[in-house]
């Protein structure tokens, strides 16, 4: 059968493109047929960071308004086989989305993919309700920091009462939380929510963790997603949040910083 | 933050204050909510009956569902301005 899973987060600049494109290509990689949808219509940006920008001809508004076929849109991956993706459109607007439409496109993939990511816009508008509407599941992407925190809880209402699993009446939405941004450093030094603070707050399952790190831009100034550079925390955080969402019990990593010296533990660095 | 500061209790952790913030605010969020969704329109509703006499803003219009036990006690409260009988006088 197959699985919507929707990437969100309410709060903009988290991480949703950033997790959607590395974790879309670590199914894919697993072996899953992947399909990763852009719902940001207006501001498309997952063709930019999963290096395809310049092969997009048609969008998913053309696919809904029918003025092309999915299997116009779809591109193909050049990083990895098994995955695809449909770029959303730049000059429409975000109520080109609707409800019915959506639904059409969805299951249309339906028949020829295991897995379909929908990267979500932020905000709670149009764009992001429609992202998540025909979900199974869901990826909270959340920075340890109080806005997104707050952002994120209230996506979980959503999910919670606007979703169509919400609206049917049959079991909700799985919520998986993906930390994003952490710094073990910060947050063994009290500057930081902590992981467990966070999912303390949140109260959902933790998929993973993934640090802080400079491979996450090096990554978008590429076009590479962060998860094909396995030398990277970031990259092997990403591999292991796929494991796990594939079942698989794999032990967190890089949740504690580096041991300091004891000066500059006893007068602060 | 130094371990000096820690052990002289000088300061409390930044992280920790968020996380107390966050506690309060959401436990809030989480109870509105919950609330059944005619909330919005109650509030829009009763300001038209409202303003029919009293010139008055959304904003001076709160309503409130809280949950006490058992029971779900509905609040309202209207802020009206100063000089109602001027304010009426002008409206009718």
């Amino acid at each position: 059968m197959t699985k919507v899973i929707v990437v969100t987060s309410g709060k903009g600049g988290v991480g949703k493109t950033t997790s959607s494109s590395s974790f879309a290509s670590g199914l894919a990689l697993r072996g899953h047929k992947t399909a990763v949808i852009d719902f940001d219509v207006g501001l498309r940006n997952l063709d930019l960071i999963m290096g395809c920008e310049r092969r997009v001809v048609y969008d998913f508004v053309n696919v809904i308004n029918g003025e092309a076929t999915l299997k116009q849109a779809l591109i193909k991956d050049k990083h990895c086989d098994n995955l695809f993706v449909l770029p959303a459109s730049q000059t429409r607007d975000k109520d080109a989305l609707d409800k019915e439409n959506v639904g059409r496109v969805i299951n249309e993939l339906r028949d020829s993919f295991d897995f379909i990511v929908c990267d979500s816009p932020a905000g709670i508008e149009k764009g992001a309700l429609m992202a998540l509407y025909y979900a199974d599941e869901a990826l909270i992407v959340t920075n340890p920091e109080v806005s997104s925190v707050r952002d994120s809880d209230r996506i979980l209402g959503i999910l919670a009462a606007k979703s169509k699993r919400a609206e049917d009446g049959i079991e909700p939405i799985k919520e998986h939380l993906l930390i994003t941004r952490y710094s073990p450093r910060r947050a063994a030094a009290g500057e930081m929510l902590s992981v467990p603070d966070v999912q303390e707050i949140l109260s959902i399952p933790l998929l993973g963790v993934i640090p802080e790190t400079e491979a996450v831009l090096q990554a978008s100034n590429a076009g590479i997603p962060v998860i094909h550079d396995i030398e990277s925390n970031a990259g092997q955080a990403y591999r292991d949040v796929v494991a796990r969402f594939l079942g698989e019990d794999v032990p967190m990593r890089f949740l504690t910083a580096d041991k300091k010296g004891f000066f500059s533990r006893l007068f602060g660095a | 933050m130094s371990f000096l500061d820690y052990l002289l209790g000088t300061r409390k952790k930044t992280a920790t204050v968020a996380k107390d913030r966050l506690q309060i605010i959401l436990a809030r969020e989480r109870v509105d909510r919950k609330g059944p969704d005619f909330l919005p329109e109650l509030r829009q509703e009763l300001l038209q009956v409202i303003s029919k006499y009293v010139k008055i803003d959304l904003d001076q219009v709160k309503v409130n569902l809280e949950h006490d036990g058992n029971f779900e006690v509905l609040e309202l409260n209207i802020v009206l301005p100063e000089s109602i009988t001027g304010t009426k006088k002008s409206v009718l």
